[in-house]
């Protein structure tokens, strides 16, 4: 059937996924308006079956590099691994609302098919081969993601949250902007490629908007300088957009980050690596720091996250392939990880309604004991601790900083991962050597399953940890 | 060897788990089941590990039982194997786990199920510590133990519980990650993680100098030396017995074990050049911690600063790096695996019938437990040194060795074993000597039948070990052997 349609057609194939997403996100959108909020369930429900089938169309398009739009468009072993991760955050993120949701007495269809044109974003920002393509990716996602924070629309912390998080990021989208702007002024082009042709050795001029366009991308990953939103909008949105923020936004802008950096400027590594190692340096102190006097989990989480985005990019300042490498899986166990806590957070429920303080987790080995386990091994996996999967992460982006010659930057990054390793026994501590104060209502079934599969999935990654090393392997040398 | 047996020895406590997990009924009922389960578990992982030494060949200074199965890809493997340095402390492991097990019988009450658990997760990280022939296995297996000793610290621990647990496990993370960037550095120079290899690679002095460092820093907090012990006595006074006895007796020994595998024959310039460094600091410990432990209220307390002091006389021995150092080093720590071990049991006992480990608390025990007071003493003199006892070879042969490289050293040590009878012999008169003046311990019960299971193993083999060493010392002789004629060739080669 493909070989009877026009050339033109057949050659958007590599665009495929993106396109059956964004169909299928507005034929969802018009359902959702003519059905009203009570199909929300049906449009949650479909949204999650669309997402895996877009999973698996980027799985089953065709390898090698694809290039599409005059180099616009990119589609590689590493998008493909970037959006499978960003397709499977997305879609645990709507499955852990489902139920939140409902209880809150907040069904809006409005939430999943946002999602959806958020990870549709993301999906464009992840195959993103010039400025544009870049902005235009960031800025879909974004838009999505402001809406979400604030989605609760009744409820002040929500529009406070929403309200800040677009003030911030349209500050970020225009130093973002601004850094293209100067880049293509001092280049001539906005690809990707011919950046790195037309820039050569650099110059004043282009580092100064490779300067601007990092600041934008630090304050999407929520790393040091650029992170101050992050724990007042984590904190402020309701918990399964929180979630959904601590997932798949971040691996997105990561993937742009990674992708921007060894594309357009790999004539000038040595200038963006001295940004990187200090960005690196200072989320991974401030974050493990910052996180100790947390009483609210959320916060906890956000801080606990900016420390992660740091430690990530360790891998991407040692600008190698084995350093991207490490990226990749620190971004795939990340992704895990966050993802299993948050369905604990969510789980933290009595008869009044979801609780966040970290004290409310007392004693919770004695009144939930599979729930305490899993969550104990996902904040010593998040610590880093063997033979977790944390560990590995941690592993490979050292790995690459070492063989870079980057002492420092991994000296720094192991103490810093000792302080972090505190607060998570804090919380360890509450769940295990306190004494229980009241019991959490049962979790609904789908949380229990979000937590106990990323638990699973944490604790035995040792047993065979191939697959994904390998993939992140395969992916990180499509960019090299 | 058709089968795997040790990958079997060192994962069939695992196996035990399960069994405990799948356990239902009530309370009572599925904690009296999880405890004969992990009895069973303990011992047929104890019978396993008995064919090891069976098969084991100590004429080969090899790596024998080897298996090597692909894992992360590259240069790292799953690879596993033992030689007369580890298996030693292999057999240790799973002779002292059933023993831990029933000294925990009646003592642990609540939680069982979890506390079982732990302990058979335990064994099998400390076993693969000692079997991994693998830095990044190794490191998996080293730091991977920290997770259920920090829960058995604080969860069954006592009312300082939660600052012991979280010290002992930042100290000792602490000190491992930057073995960990250590690890990667000899990767890339290396190109491998394989422990074989790496030792006959032959590293730039520059690297042996850092990597020394790193490991040292990771090792001296886990032995512990003087001055990164401090997280000792308070893990000690904290943790339930049979945690005392397992911190002691083999967690203790991962530091040492680690120089005798990789200080040693992977940095042996920077190992020369830091022998100096290691020798202050293990006399400082002898003395220091002798002097410490003199002074102690605390019966857990002076034997863990007594530990210290032992350890100093492990750390002197081994970079003393002769024959009979080296061999003195493995032998002390065998014996204090034992002793220590007992004396916690010993404290055990007598805590669980008065609760409490004050000394003063105690006097005249003989006039009550005559069999405990018997053990009791056997076991203060084994930790003394005195001669027929287990402990008096390993200080002999280590000061022998010591004395060789650095008279001096020697010397001073040997205040420490003075030191060493002063608050051994303290605390027994005051515990087991005397009148029976307290009212509180009219009624003392002495050693049940299950204390006695416990105590007499341990008594047999101290004096058997002290009467009658060589079959330890011959197991372990060869290795011993290659260990140090590869550190002296690796020193000729740069000192013609």
């Amino acid at each position: 059937m493909m070989v009877s349609l026009p050339a033109e057609l057949t050659a958007l194939l590599p665009i495929l996924p993106e396109i059956v997403l964004a169909v299928g996100g507005m034929v969802l959108l018009m359902f959702g308006v003519f059905a009203g909020d009570r199909a929300s369930g049906f449009v949650h429900a479909v949204a999650i079956l669309l997402l895996i089938a877009v999973g698996a169309l980027v799985l089953w398009l065709p390898g090698d590099k694809l290039v599409l739009f005059g180099g616009s468009f990119v589609v590689d072993s590493f998008a493909r691994f970037m959006k499978v991760l960003a397709l499977a955050g997305s879609a645990a993120a709507i499955l852990m609302s489902l139920d939140y949701m409902a209880e809150q007495k907040q069904r809006r269809f409005e939430y999943a098919i946002l999602i959806l044109f958020s990870t549709l974003g993301m999906m464009l920002l992840v195959s993103a081969g010039d400025l544009i393509a870049l902005y235009l990716g960031f800025e879909l996602m974004s838009l999505c993601l402001y809406v979400l924070a604030a989605i609760h629309r009744d409820s002040i912390r929500s529009s406070e949250a929403g309200l800040k998080y677009f003030v911030l990021g349209a500050l970020s989208s225009g130093m973002l902007l601004y850094g293209c702007s100067l880049i293509y002024g001092f280049t001539g082009t906005v690809t990707f490629t011919g950046i790195a042709q037309a820039a050569g050795q650099g110059g004043i001029g282009l580092v100064f908007g490779l300067v601007f366009l990092f600041a934008g991308l630090c304050f999407k990953v929520s790393a040091v300088p650029f992170h101050m939103w992050t724990p007042d909008v984590y904190e402020g949105s309701p918990t399964p957009v929180t979630a959904f923020f601590a997932a798949s936004p971040k691996v997105a802008a990561i993937a742009i980050f990674i992708r921007a950096a060894v594309d357009a400027f790999p004539g000038i590594a040595t200038q963006w690596q001295q940004i990187l190692v200090f960005v690196a340096i200072a989320s991974m102190v401030l974050g493990a720091f910052a996180a100790i006097g947390q009483r609210n989990i959320k916060r906890l989480m956000a801080y606990s996250s900016i420390g992660h985005m740091g430690f990530a990019l360790i891998g991407l300042a040692a600008g190698t392939a084995e350093g991207v490498q490490g990226v990749l899986v620190y971004m795939g166990i990340y992704l895990a990880m966050t993802l299993g806590t948050f369905a604990a957070i969510l789980s933290m429920r009595r008869p009044e309604g979801q609780v966040e303080e970290i004290s409310e987790l007392a004693g919770l080995a004695r009144t939930n004991p599979s729930m305490a386990f899993f969550l104990a091994m996902l904040l010593f996996s998040l610590a880093g601790i063997p033979p977790l999967a944390g560990f590995f992460a941690k592993f490979y982006v050292f790995l690459a900083a070492i063989q870079a010659g980057l002492y420092m930057l991994a000296v720094i990054g192991v103490l810093a991962s000792v302080v972090g390793a505190y607060y998570y026994l804090l919380i360890v501590k509450l769940m295990y050597f306190d004494e229980p104060t009241a019991e959490f209502i049962p979790a609904p079934r789908k949380l229990t399953a979000v937590l106990n599969i990323s638990g699973l999935l944490n604790l035995l990654f040792f047993v065979y940890p191939a697959p994904l090393i390998a993939a992140a392997a395969a992916a990180a040398k499509s960019l090299f | 060897m058709s089968w795997p047996i040790l990958s079997v020895v060192t994962f069939l406590p695992l196996a035990g788990v399960l069994f405990i997990l799948l356990l239902r009924g009530g309370d009572e009922h599925a904690a009296r089941n999880a405890r004969w389960v992990a009895l069973w578990t303990t011992l047929i992982t104890f019978a396993t590990s008995l064919l090891l030494l069976w098969h084991f060949d100590p004429s080969l200074a090899e790596f024998q039982f080897v298996e090597k199965q692909p894992w992360l890809g590259g240069a790292t493997a799953y690879h596993m194997g033992l030689d007369g340095i580890s298996l030693p402390l292999v057999i240790l492991t799973t002779f002292l786990m059933p023993i831990c097990i029933i000294a925990s019988w009646r003592a642990i009450e609540k939680r069982v199920q979890e506390y079982m658990i732990a302990f058979l997760v335990l064994e099998t990280l400390m076993v693969g510590t000692f079997s991994a022939l693998d830095l990044v296995l190794f490191y998996l297996f080293f730091e991977g133990g920290l997770i259920p000793m920090f829960l058995i610290i604080g969860v069954w621990g006592g009312p300082r519980r939660v600052y012991a647990s979280f010290k002992f496990f930042l100290f000792t993370l602490l000190g491992s990650v930057l073995m960990l960037l250590a690890i990667m550095a000899m990767y890339w120079a290396a190109g491998t993680t394989d422990i074989p290899t790496l030792m006959k690679h032959g590293f730039s002095p520059e690297l042996q100098k850092w990597a020394w460092l790193a490991f040292f820093a990771s090792f001296a907090v886990k032995l512990p030396m003087w001055p990164v012990h401090t997280w000792l006595p308070d893990a000690h006074v904290e943790a339930p017995t049979a945690g005392s006895v397992i911190l002691a007796a083999i967690l203790l020994k991962m530091g040492g074990y680690g120089f005798l595998r990789f200080s040693l024959p992977m940095f042996p310039l920077a190992s020369h050049d830091f022998a100096p460094l290691v020798f202050t600091l293990s006399v400082v410990a002898i003395i220091y911690t002798s002097l410490v432990a003199l002074v102690q209220e605390d019966m857990k307390k002076l034997i863990a600063y007594s530990s210290v002091a032992h350890m100093g006389f492990v750390t002197m021995g081994i970079f003393a790096v002769n024959t009979q150092g080296v061999a003195g080093g493995m032998f002390q720590m065998l014996s204090h695996g034992i002793v220590s071990a007992a004396l916690f049991l010993c404290v055990g006992v007598v805590y669980d019938r008065m609760h409490t480990r004050e000394i003063a608390a105690y006097g005249g025990l003989v006039n009550r437990m005559p069999v405990y007071a018997v053990i009791f003493m056997v076991f203060t003199l084994a930790n003394v040194g005195l001669p027929g006892t287990s402990g008096f070879v390993g200080e002999f042969l280590s000061l022998l060795g010591t004395f060789k490289v650095n008279p001096w050293v020697a010397g001073l040590a040997t205040l420490g074993v003075i030191l060493s009878a002063a608050y051994a012999l303290w605390l027994c008169r005051k515990i087991i000597f005397g009148k029976l003046e307290k009212p509180e311990l009219a009624g003392i019960r002495d050693l049940d039948y299950r204390e006695i299971i416990c105590l007499a193993p341990l008594v047999v083999l101290t004096i058997i070990f002290g009467v009658y060493p060589k079959p330890v010392l011959d197991l372990s002789a060869a290795s011993v052997a290659q260990l140090v004629e590869n550190y002296a060739r690796a020193l000729q080669a740069v000192t013609p």
